[in-house]
């Protein structure tokens, strides 16, 4: 999020859009319904009527995988009405930028594309730059070549008529959706957007989110209280883990993993850290060296930066279809791992098209699963279909403290970092995560030291005992404080930075700080400040806060929140030249004339003296994104399993750089499998339902798989409600409980009824008995090109009775 | 009705109604609604108990807790909705509500367990014999898989036989000894919960 929850109570305007709200974060809507009983606006906009609904103003019915479409409309909307914040696009996103003569865009495609490997040479999207190599703009915003002229070609070709035509919304719906969220374009107006995995798991999942935040540019609304772009991120430390980067892409802070060829720490610091000429432009990733080097100074203390930097593996690109979630799997089915370390997750339900993942854990050699419960993975050698005398996998199931028994801090969807106490003892025999790696690594240390062993230093080296304190045996052992400290880094030495003394030992005060000879450590320079020498931040509860605080909901003592404790991130767009803010009755910051009050603002220079969007080289917001690996802007595409053999956008049915497992059959416009199949949640359960599965009230309250589907669908297969069913796709097949509902209703697509069949994710066969199974036996393996992310919540699927013989 | 107080209450009515809106689809009461009510709700005088603040393990609205742990015991006895907390002020659903049986649950294995190539059956191991076998295996795959170049020539030094999938599910310094642990042994195959 760049706001954060309390936040949405600022709101004027709410979008719901990708996501329920009510039942998948069901504490975040006390703050949308707060801003609605101000006047504020909710539209719900979904495949399926849910509680998020019966609480919105307006709910409009969308097909799943048709966002573009209806957001690209609105994008074609806000430009004919001229509903943009003017001065905001112009002053503060690149609308006047002039895009290079090698772009182009033909039949849904955009020049550079290369049919052979299905991506894209992303130079042909290049910004024209003048002799000192910053764009050249046209603030009048009339060159034919200038961004906002390209993106009002672009989207005039989302007319209404022909988003209803695909996505089954009508036209009236679409007019009520443009017209009320577009009313926020206005300097002292606020909209935002709720999204989740409705967005993100599609084969254009970053594109659907890139076009909402193209809105939110053109109508002025991030940077602003009750504005920005919110992604509520799913479990409780998705956003910590993955600012810690346990993906394949990414070090800590957002750093880039090292590719083969980077051979020295200069070279990869020179192929990452971008040059801005332009005085005005922060350009905050120019101090990437100082990051990278003090990551790994926290990795390996006893080296220098350039030694430690040898010891991390380089891979051959970043390419999420050689690398991420699904090519993993798909490597391991093939054989191609011997082992497997699978931590607090169950992926035998998780991972699309679960029949393969399945198969894929028996060609492993060994697997070690470390989870509160046992689950379909521990257990998949016992699973359905499964012959354990055939199975080699040597398993490991290692039960682990829970969240209340150990400390440690959590970083929330709005990037609160919040400490937990240690309450009961760990349970049994078990101990903390942390232990585990620990004392995995001192085993695989003291056997490389005496049997030798490939390249052995990168872990005999490791510095470890930064993360451990000597426990009452005088043993070394892994201490969370020790390890929130490294995180935020120390000084290695007596230094001096900025005109101020440290000595060795003291904390890092914030990233200012950091170096780039080694002086000092930071586990994740967007953590440094959180734990300075005075005391852990993120264990503050203090509800303290200045009238302006107060005003916009801010928490500035409550816990922490990277980075450096600002709470909404862009903010410097929420005031104008001056520093005195669009919205003065919901200022986030403002200049009083010798200093900023408020939150802690997007960098502390004097007002107009730099351009907003500091993470950006240019320092503008990117309505044209020339760096996605399917197009510097949202283009639709249908979703790789479809109803419709057309569309009507271009010739290009597919997104043609998406993610997909060579040879795998999909089932496009197939009469075996002619319903949309989607996946969901619900409040009582969560993820594959591997915690709550196991206990008792949340059980009681959803029992068991169900699909939900329309009175005219059940009537089109005579089912009842109630009714055993099977749901079947080109991968598999489970039985459900049929749940006939108005919820769902039949699209209008093209003149044609168009029927979705819904499941949620939460069951396996391990508990509760008579619960049924994954509905990621049904999906398919093909995602997001940039992310890689399973295109989840759009597929083919049929659905009959139950009889004898089916699963 | 049984002498209770508030908090005690209001979950055994949350778990009454969730009950009846629901089809249970095999009978029974869950066993923690059985017959410890009073008991639990004697044990949660102050005299008793320790309270400590946590956040809910779930979602990422991340709810504040407040956690009240036996002193004899040392388990914990109730989990609630931190009233002072800016975010959730005391409110929690049904799965931060059900915080404690994730916790205190008889099903819960305190133990470790071990299947052979080829079994049928789990096996009870202690810790020690775990993490030197573990050990071991890692070892092992990583020392026939170590790629020190790639097919182009270029320096790799990379682990390609082990895949490390999680964890989410972990705190932020968990994550960040996991992310240093896992690229030490040389692993590129490494991917969480963020990406699906
Ligand atoms: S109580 Fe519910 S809304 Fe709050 S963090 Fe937990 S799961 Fe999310």
């Amino acid at each position: 999020m760049t706001n954060h929850w309390n936040d949405l109570q600022n709101s004027d305007c709410i979008l719901i859009m990708g996501s329920n709200a009510a039942e998948n974060h069901p504490i975040s809507f006390k703050w949308a319904v707060k801003a609605q009983k101000r006047g504020a606006k909710i539209i719900h906009v979904d495949p399926r009527f849910t509680r998020t609904s019966a609480r919105s103003d307006a709910y409009i019915p969308l097909r799943s995988g048709t966002d573009i479409a209806v957001l690209g409309g609105m994008i074609n909307y806000l430009i004919k009405n001229k509903r943009y914040f003017h001065k905001y696009m112009v002053d503060y996103t690149n609308a006047s930028f002039i895009v290079g003569k090698d772009f182009d865009f033909k039949d849904g495609l955009f020049s550079g594309f290369d049919s052979k490997t299905n991506s894209y040479d992303k130079s042909k999207w290049a910004f024209e730059v003048d002799d000192k190599g910053i764009p050249k703009q046209d603030k009048s915003l009339q060159d034919p070549n200038c961004v906002f002229q390209i993106l009002k070609k672009h989207y005039a070709r989302y007319t209404p008529e022909k988003v209803s035509s695909i996505s089954g919304v009508s036209v009236k719906d679409l007019e009520l959706l443009y017209d009320t969220y577009t009313a926020t374009g206005k300097p002292n107006k606020a909209g935002t957007i709720m999204y989740a995995m409705g967005w993100t798991q599609h084969s254009v999942g970053v594109q659907n989110i890139r076009a909402m935040a193209m809105i939110q540019l053109m109508l002025g609304n991030i940077g602003i209280a009750g504005g920005g772009v919110n992604a509520l991120r799913g479990e409780c430390n998705v956003q910590g883990s993955t600012d810690y980067a346990l993906l394949y892409h990414i070090l800590p802070g957002y750093l880039k993993t090292p590719l083969a060829g980077q051979d020295s720490l200069e070279q990869y610091n020179n192929t990452y850290t971008p040059k801005s000429n332009d005085p005005e432009s922060a350009n905050w990733w120019q101090h990437y060296p100082k990051y990278s080097a003090s990551l790994i100074k926290a990795m390996y203390s006893e080296d220098t930066p350039e030694q430690g930097y040898q010891y991390l593996p380089r891979l051959d690109n970043h390419k999420a279809s050689q690398y991420s979630w699904i090519p993993l799997i798909d490597r391991m089915y093939e054989g191609k791992f011997s082992g497997s370390l699978i931590w607090g997750m169950n992926p035998a339900c998780s991972s699309s098209d679960s029949v393969k993942t399945r198969k894929a854990l028996g060609k492993l050699d060994w697997m070690v699963n470390v989870n509160l419960f046992q689950c379909e993975t521990s257990d998949f050698w016992k699973g359905p279909d499964m012959d354990p005398k055939k199975i080699k996998t040597e398993t490991f199931f290692i039960p682990c403290a829970s969240a209340i028994e150990k400390e440690g801090s959590v970083s929330n969807s709005g990037r609160w970092m919040q400490w937990r106490y240690k309450g009961p003892d760990a349970f049994g025999d078990v101990m903390t995560d942390g232990h585990y790696f620990h004392e995995i690594w001192e085993e695989l240390k003291a056997l490389y030291e005496k049997e030798g062993g490939a390249y052995p230093e990168p872990i005999t080296h490791l510095s470890f005992d930064n993360m451990c304190e000597e426990n009452d045996h005088g043993h070394m052992e892994f201490s969370a404080r020790k390890t929130a400290k490294l995180c935020n880094g120390w000084f290695t030495r007596d230094v001096e930075v900025k005109g101020k003394k440290f000595k060795k030992g003291q904390q890092v005060p914030s990233f200012a700080y950091l170096q780039t000879d080694g002086s000092t450590t930071s586990g994740n320079w967007l953590y440094c400040n959180s734990v300075t020498d005075d005391e852990n931040k993120s264990m503050r509860h203090d509800a303290s806060q200045t009238k302006e605080q107060a005003n916009i909901g801010l928490f500035p003592n409550w816990t922490w929140c990277w980075p450096v404790n600002r709470r909404i991130l862009y903010n410097r767009a929420s005031v104008d030249e001056k520093g005195q803010p669009w919205a003065p009755k919901k200022a986030v910051i403002k200049w009083n004339g010798s200093k900023w009050i408020g939150d802690v603002p997007d960098g502390g220079w004097k007002p107009g003296t730099r351009h907003p969007f500091i993470m950006r080289k240019n320092g503008f917001g990117q309505l044209y994104g020339p760096g996605r690996a399917d197009g510097p802007l949202p283009e639709y595409y249908e979703p790789l399993e479809c109803p419709v053999k057309t569309h009507p956008f271009s010739k290009t049915l597919h997104n043609p750089t998406a993610v997909q497992i060579k040879g795998e059959e999909k089932a496009v416009c197939d009469p075996r499998f002619p319903f949309v199949g989607t996946t969901y949640r619900v409040t009582e359960h969560w993820q594959t339902g591997s915690m709550t599965r196991w206990q008792d009230w949340l059980v009681e309250a959803e029992p068991q798989m169900f699909v939900e589907i329309s009175p005219e669908l059940a009537k089109l297969r005579g089912i009842e409600n109630g009714e055993k069913v099977t749901v079947e796709s080109v991968r598999g097949s489970l039985w459900a409980i049929a749940m006939v509902t108005e919820r769902i209703q039949p699209y209008n697509i093209n003149g044609t009824d168009v029927h979705m069949v819904g499941m949620p994710w939460h069951y396996g066969w391990v508990t509760p008995i008579n619960g049924g199974d994954s509905a990621n036996i049904v999906t398919p393996n093909v995602g997001d090109p940039n992310t890689g992310i399973p295109e989840y919540k759009a597929f083919m699927v049929n659905i009959r009775k139950w009889k004898e013989g089916d699963k | 009705m049984m002498n209770i107080n508030r908090r005690d209450f209001v979950k055994l009515t949350t778990a009454a109604a969730a009950g009846i809106a629901a089809v249970p689809a095999f009978g029974g009461l869950g066993q923690a609604f059985a017959n410890t009510a009073e008991e639990r709700a004697k044990q949660l005088s102050p005299k008793w108990t320790q309270q400590t603040t946590s956040v809910c393990a779930f979602c990422s609205v991340g709810c504040g807790l407040l956690v009240n742990t036996d002193l004899e015991t040392k388990r914990a006895v109730n989990v609630e909705g931190n009233p002072d907390h800016p975010i959730n002020e005391g409110a929690l659903c049904a799965k931060g509500a059900a915080s404690i049986q994730m916790t205190e649950n008889p099903k819960r294995p305190g133990k470790f367990l071990y299947r052979a190539p080829y079994s049928g059956e789990w096996e009870e191991k202690d810790w020690n014999f775990c993490k030197t076998r573990i050990a071991q295996l890692i070892k092992k795959s990583r020392d026939e898989s170590f790629e020190k170049k790639n097919a182009k020539g270029q320096v790799v030094n990379r682990t390609m036989g082990i895949a490390s999938l999680g964890s989410a599910a972990l705190d932020n310094e968990e994550c960040y000894a996991m992310h240093s642990f896992m690229r030490s042994l040389g692993l590129v195959y490494v991917e969480h919960q963020a990406r699906i």
